[in-house]
Formats: C-alpha cells, sequence, structure tokens
C-alpha cells in the first residue's frame, strides 16, 4: 500500500514537525495513545471541544478587557481555563502564552494583556490550521487502507 | 626674910639639884613646844594626812604639858598666887587634854596599826602584778616569736624551705647550739637524719625508730625532755669536757593528704611523725623555761600544718602535669584515630565498589550459565560457584555494614510495619533449610503482642533471621523453636543490667524473641567472645557451613540501636542453647489520617491492569480537561461519569462509585467533607483523589487537611494513571487494617 504508508509518513513527519517546533507536546501524544477501536474519534473529539470552547474564552477575554475598568481577576480566571484546557490537548504554546498572560494580569498591565490576547488568538489560529492538515491526513490514510493502529 | 608658913624643904635647897631641875623643865617645855611645831611644819608639807583633829588635840596636850613646865619654871622660887593659879588652870587643862587625848588614841592606835597592814598588803599585790607582768610580757614575747616563726615557715610551700627556715628561726629565737629534724624512713622503721642547723650535709644517721625514747616523745604532743645522751641528741663528736646543755624534743606529724575526712578531724592515731630535737648551748646553765617548750610545741605544729600544704601543693602540680601529658597524649591518639578511620573508610569505600563490581558479574553470570544447558558435573560445578559467590556477596555486604555501624554512620529506618508478618516471613524464610538438617522449627507468637509497630522492618528481619539461622547452623538434630512476647511494664526491671537499662514508656513497647535450640551449645567461656567481631568458637575443619563470624556482631550493633539487649545463654557443649533479644519498637499511631498518595515510582510488578467495570466520577468544569480524563480512564476500562460542577458532582455521587477524580479548583474539599460525611467508613466509601496542576505546599496541605485520600499532578499519561488507580484500589485494602 504505497500511497498508504507515505500517507502514514507524511502525517508522521508532519506531527514531529509540530512536536520539534513546540506546537504540541507529550502530551499530545498520550491523547493519540487514548485513541482505540472503542474511541475511534477520541483526538479530534476532544480537539474540537477545545477549539470550541477556547473561541467562547477569548471573546470572554476580549469582552472583559474592553471594558472600562477591566476586572483583572475575571479575565485572570479565564486565562487560567485556557491554560488549563491547553494543557489538556498539550497545546504547549498557547500554555505558555497563558502563563505570560497571567503574569500581565497580576501586574494589571492592559497593553500587556491586549498584546496576549492577541498573541493567544494568533496561535490559535495556527494551531487550528495544523491540526486541521494533521487530521485530513489521518482521514486520506485511513481512506487509503491504512490501519489505524499505526497511527499511534 | 619674912618666917612663912609654907612648907620649908626637908633640905635646904640644894643650888645644884634645883639648877638641874631647872635645865630640865626648860629643855622639857622647849622640846615639847618645839614638837607641834614640827608636827604642823611635816603636816603641812603631806598632803594627805586624815587626823588633823588629833593633831590639835595632841598640839594642845604638848603645848598645855610645856607650858605647864615652863610655869614650873617660876614655881622654883618664891612665886605670887597669880603664877600659882595660872599653874593650877596650865595643870588642870593639860589633865583634861591628857585624857581626852588618852581617850582618843584608844580609837586612833587600832586604824593606825591597820593602816600600816593595808600597806603591807599592797605591797605583796605589788609585787604580784609585777611578776605576772613580767610572765605577760615574756609570752607575748614568745607569741610574737612564733607568729614570726609561722610567717616565715608558711610564707613558702617548698618542704625543704619550710624545714630549714623553722629550724633556722627556732635556733635564733631560743637562741639554741642545736636543731635537729628526724622524718621517718619510707620503710617506716627507721629515722633518719635530714636537717640540722649547724651541719649543713647531715650525714645519714639513722636510728630505728622503735626506740623507748622516740616512743616517749611520739606518745603525746608536749615537748619531753630528753638526756642529751640519748641516739638521738649525740649530734656531735662528744668533744670531751663540756656540759651539754638541756635537750629537748617534740614531735611533728606528717599529715598526708587522705587523712583529711570532709566530715571529721584527721585521726592522729595512724600517724607517721617526725621528730625535732633541740638543744641548749652546753656550758650556760640555761634551762628550759615553760614558755619556751609551749613555743617549740606551737612550732611544731605548725610545722606540720605547712609541710601537708607543701605536700598537697605537690602533689595537685605532679597531678596536674600528669593530666597534660595525658591530655597530649589523647589528642595525638584522637588524631591518629580520625587518621585511620578516614583512611579504612576510604579504602571500604573504594574497596566495597570494586569488590562488589566483579562479584555482581560473577554472581549474575553464573545464575545466567545455570539457565544453559549443562552437564550435571558443570551444573554442580556453577552451583558451587554461585554459593560461594553469594557467601562472598554476603560477607562483603556484612563487612560494610558493620563498618558503618561502627562509624555510628548507620541509622535506623523508622516505619510501620506489620510485625507478625516479619516473623511469618522469616519462618517461611527457614523453614526449608531446617527441613533439610531435619529440624523441626516452631514458632511461637504472643497474643498480646502488636500487629503493627513501628521501627526498622528491614534490620529487625535481619536479626531474627541471623539469630534462628545460627540455631539452625549449629543444630545437628531435634528442634528449633522462636518464641516473641512482649515484655510487661512490671516485669522490664527483671531484664536490667550493667549494659541494658530498660524504662518503660507510653509509646513504646519492649519485645523479647527467644530462639532455643538443642544443638552443640556453647562453653561458658565462649559466652562473651560470641559478640566480637571475627572470632569462630568452633576450629575451622569442623565448621560445615559459611559464616564470617561477623553476623552475631552486626546484630548486637542493630539492638544496640535499637535500644535493647541481646545475649546468649547455654548450660555446656552438647546442651542446646538460648538466644535473646529485646528491642524497643513504637506503637504505631492510631488516628483516622490518612497517608497521602503522591504518586510513588512506578512500580513494575504488581500492577493491576485490569480495571474493568471500575466505577469512577469525574469533576472538572473545564470541559477539555474533562473529556480527556474520561479518555483516560475509559481506556483503562473504567465505567466514567463526569460531572461539570460540585453541585452536580453531589448530587450524582454514590456508594458504587470507587473513586472520584476532582480539579483541584473546584470547590473539591467541600466536596470531599461532603462525600466523608455522607459515606462514612473509608472502605465503603469513594476515594477522593484531586487532579491539580499546582505542586505547591499548600495544595497539598489543604488536601491532607480536608482529608483526600490522593492528589495527582497533571499532566496524567496513561501509565500514570494506570499505577495511580491501581496503588489506590491496593492500598485501600492496607488501610482498611488499620
Amino acid at each position: 500500500m504505497d500511497a498508504a504508508s507515505q500517507l502514514l509518513k507524511q502525517w508522521s513527519d508532519h506531527l514531529q514537525r509540530l512536536c520539534q517546533e513546540g506546537f504540541l507536546d507529550d502530551q499530545f501524544l498520550q491523547l493519540k495513545q487514548l485513541q482505540d477501536e472503542d474511541n475511534p474519534k477520541f483526538v479530534v473529539e476532544v480537539v474540537s471541544l477545545f477549539f470550541d470552547d477556547s473561541e467562547k474564552l477569548l471573546s470572554n477575554m476580549a469582552k472583559a478587557l474592553e471594558e472600562k475598568v477591566v476586572d483583572f481577576k475575571q479575565v485572570d480566571a479565564y486565562v487560567h481555563q485556557f491554560k488549563g484546557s491547553s494543557a489538556s490537548i498539550g497545546a504547549l504554546r498557547l500554555k505558555n502564552g497563558c502563563i505570560n498572560f497571567r503574569n500581565y494580569c497580576e501586574t494589571q498591565n492592559k497593553e500587556g494583556c491586549l498584546r496576549c490576547l492577541q498573541q493567544l488568538k494568533q496561535e490559535c489560529y495556527v494551531l487550528k490550521d495544523n491540526l486541521k492538515a494533521l487530521f485530513m491526513l489521518e482521514q486520506q490514510y485511513v481512506a487509503a487502507g491504512g490501519s489505524i493502529s499505526k497511527l499511534s | 626674910m619674912d618666917p612663912c608658913n609654907c612648907i620649908e624643904p626637908q633640905w635646904p635647897a640644894d643650888e645644884l639639884l634645883m639648877k638641874y631641875q631647872y635645865i630640865s623643865d626648860f629643855f622639857i617645855a622647849l622640846a615639847y613646844f618645839s614638837i607641834p611645831l614640827e608636827l604642823i611644819y611635816f603636816v603641812k608639807k603631806s598632803a594627805v594626812f586624815p587626823y588633823r583633829w588629833v593633831l590639835v588635840q595632841f598640839g594642845a596636850f604638848i603645848v598645855l604639858c610645856g607650858a605647864t613646865h615652863l610655869i614650873n619654871l617660876w614655881t622654883f622660887g618664891m612665886h605670887s598666887r597669880t603664877v600659882a593659879v595660872v599653874m593650877t588652870t596650865a595643870k588642870a587643862l593639860t589633865a583634861a587634854v591628857s585624857c581626852a587625848t588618852a581617850l582618843m588614841l584608844v580609837h586612833i592606835i587600832p586604824d593606825l596599826l591597820s593602816v600600816k597592814t593595808r600597806e603591807l598588803f599592797l605591797k605583796n599585790k605589788a609585787a604580784e602584778l609585777d611578776r605576772e607582768m613580767g610572765l605577760i610580757r615574756t609570752q607575748e614575747e614568745t607569741g610574737r616569736h612564733v607568729r614570726m616563726l609561722t610567717h616565715e615557715i608558711r610564707s613558702t610551700l617548698d618542704r625543704h624551705t619550710i624545714l630549714k627556715t623553722t629550724l633556722v628561726e627556732l635556733g635564733r629565737t631560743l637562741a639554741l647550739e642545736e636543731c635537729a629534724l628526724w622524718m621517718p624512713t619510707r620503710t617506716g622503721l627507721e629515722l633518719q637524719l635530714s636537717y640540722t642547723l649547724r651541719q649543713h650535709n647531715p650525714v645519714g644517721y639513722t636510728v630505728p625508730i622503735h626506740l623507748p625514747v622516740i616512743n616517749q616523745v611520739f606518745s603525746s604532743n608536749r615537748a619531753v625532755k630528753i638526756s642529751p645522751n640519748s641516739p638521738v641528741a649525740r649530734l656531735r663528736p662528744f668533744a670531751g669536757k663540756y656540759v651539754p646543755g638541756e635537750v629537748v624534743a617534740v614531735r611533728v606529724p606528717l599529715l598526708h593528704l587522705s587523712n583529711f575526712q570532709i566530715n571529721d578531724w584527721p585521726e592522729l592515731s595512724t600517724k607517721r611523725y617526725a621528730l625535732m630535737v633541740l638543744m641548749l648551748p652546753s656550758d650556760s646553765a640555761r634551762q628550759w623555761h615553760v614558755h619556751e617548750l609551749e613555743l617549740v610545741e606551737v612550732v611544731a605544729d605548725q610545722v606540720a600544718v605547712a609541710l601537708s600544704h607543701a605536700a598537697i601543693l605537690e602533689e595537685s602540680m605532679r597531678a596536674r602535669d600528669l593530666l597534660m601529658e595525658q591530655n597530649v597524649a589523647l589528642d595525638l591518639a584522637r588524631r591518629e584515630a580520625e587518621t585511620a578511620i578516614r583512611a579504612r573508610n576510604d579504602f571500604l569505600a573504594v574497596m566495597n565498589h570494586e569488590m562488589r563490581t566483579p562479584m555482581h558479574a560473577i554472581i549474575a553470570l553464573s545464575s545466567l550459565l545455570q539457565e544453559t544447558e549443562l552437564s550435571p558435573e558443570q551444573r554442580l560445578m556453577v552451583e558451587m560457584i554461585l554459593k560461594s559467590s553469594n557467601l562472598l556477596a554476603t560477607l562483603i555486604n556484612d563487612v560494610l555494614d558493620l563498618s558503618r555501624l561502627e562509624d555510628g554512620s548507620l541509622q535506623l529506618e523508622k516505619g510501620t510495619f506489620n510485625l507478625h508478618s516479619v516473623f511469618k516471613e522469616v519462618f517461611n524464610l527457614i523453614k526449608p533449610v531446617a527441613s533439610v538438617n531435619k529440624l523441626l522449627v516452631t514458632l511461637n507468637l504472643a497474643s498480646d503482642m502488636p500487629v503493627y509497630a513501628v521501627g526498622d522492618e528491614k534490620r529487625l528481619m535481619q536479626t531474627i533471621l541471623n539469630v534462628s539461622g545460627n540455631a539452625i547452623k549449629f543444630s545437628k538434630e531435634g528442634s528449633i523453636s522462636i518464641a516473641a512476647f512482649v515484655i510487661k511494664s512490671e516485669s522490664l526491671r527483671e531484664y536490667r543490667n550493667a549494659e541494658f537499662f530498660p524504662v518503660p514508656s507510653d509509646g513504646h513497647f519492649y519485645l523479647c524473641v527467644q530462639v532455643k535450640d538443642m544443638g552443640s551449645g556453647i562453653s561458658p567461656q565462649d559466652i562473651p567472645k560470641l559478640f566480637t567481631k571475627f572470632t569462630q568458637t568452633q576450629p575451622l575443619a569442623t565448621r560445615n557451613s559459611g559464616g564470617s563470624g561477623l553476623g552475631l556482631a552486626i546484630c548486637k550493633r542493630f539492638v544496640n540501636l535499637m535500644d535493647g539487649h541481646i545475649w546468649i545463654e547455654s548450660e555446656g557443649l552438647g546442651k542446646g542453647c538460648t538466644a535473646s533479644f529485646i528491642v524497643k519498637l513504637g506503637f504505631p499511631e492510631r488516628h483516622n489520617e490518612t497517608k497521602l498518595l503522591f504518586v510513588p515510582k512506578v512500580q513494575a510488578n504488581h500492577v493491576q491492569t485490569n480495571f474493568a467495570g471500575l466505577k469512577v466520577l469525574v469533576l472538572d468544569d473545564n470541559g477539555v480537561s474533562r473529556s480527556v480524563t474520561k479518555g483516560l480512564l475509559m481506556h483503562l476500562g473504567c465505567n466514567v461519569t463526569t460531572v461539570g460542577s460540585s453541585d452536580e458532582c453531589i448530587r450524582v455521587v454514590s456508594q458504587e462509585h470507587k473513586v472520584v477524580f476532582m480539579d483541584v479548583s473546584m470547590d473539591c474539599y467541600e466536596v470531599a467533607s461532603h462525600i466523608r460525611e455522607r459515606f462514612g467508613k473509608r472502605h465503603e466509601r469513594p476515594l477522593v483523589v484531586a487532579l491539580t496542576g499546582n505542586t505547591d505546599k499548600a495544595t497539598k496541605e489543604n488536601c491532607i487537611r480536608f482529608g483526600l485520600d490522593g492528589v495527582i499532578l497533571k499532566p496524567v499519561s496513561v501509565d500514570k494513571m494506570r499505577n495511580v488507580l491501581a496503588e489506590l484500589l491496593e492500598h485501600r485494602v492496607l488501610f482498611e487494617a488499620m
């Protein structure tokens, strides 16, 4: 199955690149391990859940920061949530971005917060694109007849 | 010439007789008149004369007498009537005064006489006082001399100077010809001439101490006069014709440090004395006066005191010098010992490693070799190699252990462990060996022995194993019995001896273990050697088993570290022996706080991998985390329910859930308390475990405080979760037993 093994290689390279560039860390790989026959779509489900969640959180953060008097505690709470989610799926860069964001919240630096928010949004989009690509490759591979077990 | 009727003198006036009478009367009158004048003159001169009125009376009497005699002058010739009247008046007055005077004298004369007596008395008194004054003066002089002498004697602490000064000063004060001091010799049987005043180098005269004259002097504390011919007094060659002066001898007590008790003064009975002999100058006819003798006695006492002070000082100086020397020597020894210990430790550390590496290789490879195809002979050989190398490995371990024990660098690892299971394990270990030797082993644990104890499990087991092993080793037949019991506080005293002093205390108990065997026994003289390193009680040829001789030494160290005592009793060779030891163990703490379970290191051996159907509840408000955790647990086969809020959790949680995982950012502490209250006993309620990304102490402490059963650090991998579940489920069993 040449196409399949090629796709597999592509997929695996992509994943490796993502890991090396720090987009994803070990946690993501752990999630991959949880995917089995009983739960074939586990990772996709979790990732989609994540992005929905993150959209909500990011817009909440933006709204909070637009207020005249910014409630930094509230913002901090949102960031904390976001950090937790990012950590859960292994989104390393997002997680680190959140740490920075939290520091600015602590010092009540609105400028810094806005900048961080922008960064997070940016990163989110990038990750989303990357993961979409990864999943597409997966689907193609499966369609080409590759076995799911090799994707671990 | 008228013829007169007056009586004519019988004979014719003899002119001469008349003349003489006339003159006598005249002189009498003169004398009588001058007496009062003299009296007045002298009385005026004297200051004290008590009887003035007597004088007046006496004067009057005398004057009148004189007047009478004077008037008598005119009566020799013819005299007129006036003269006669005057004469008569005078005579009458005189008579009156005389009588008065006579009467008065009766009173006066006794007084005057007593005055005289008093005068005599006073004179005597004055003489007596003079004498006493002289005596006091001499005494005071003596005292001054003594003080001066004492001062001289006590101004030095050097024995020789003291004695020399004494002699010199005494000689000077008393103007002696010779003064000598005889000291007792070391044997105490002789007196040796040690110091003299005049001769500078006394030749070593000695006299035996039991001469009667010496005994006489020694028996009293007074200065005793002795004969100049006695051997102690014959100090100079007899020069011929002089009369030797009087000689006095006195004893000088030589006080020893040991004579001074705190409570009573030194007894003078068991004493050594020196003899001081003093000789007055010959040919001087001087005699020893009492005050001089007293002086000598006092000086002798003072000398004794001064000598004892000097002796004490010498003693303490000597002791101090000795101590300093010892100190220096000890310091040197200590430094040498330290160097030696350091060298030995370095050596051991290096050798330990060096020795273990090849040992390891040998053991590993031989055991591998055993697994391969071998001929029976080869197999036998490999087995021997394995056995010997195991023994060697044990020896190396023992040596290292012992050196660490001796350094004091070994510390017991205290932990709670199951005491009963320790004994069971030992029993299981030695039973096969014993049955090979056809020995019967019985284990007897007292019913009051607590199941759990706090102490060093590994080393306790090592000790029991060693002792039991010895019992088996040295028994060829019969049975071995191992008994363990707790010593009651009342009986603790029976076990006390010089090295072991058990004290009952609340948190600890003393466990006594006795291993009896019917084997070869030990002879009583070997028993003390048993616990010393590297000694064997049997000659090498008869030993049929390994044993470095270190085992009991190590056991003793372990037992001592556990505040205990180990000993062996044996009736003799062939009569078996009983090895017993007592160790102090603690009671485990009995409270409901669970041990917080931080995820332990990976335990490869007994991980339960099948959690099929295990009902768990996951509480997390973060959707992503929730689904990740759910996925994780489902992957491991659990039946997972998820809740997004603490209220929902409280609603949903039930007895069926075995574990509740909650993210720590929730009000998880309240949920945990709720669960604990609601479900009561630990073995029935769900275990509550927190998931947190925080590694700080506060989180952990809060978890402990609210009674959570565990804390897990995110991120959680599959393996980690697997181990966590395994630990939780396994240790729950352990908790139950508490």
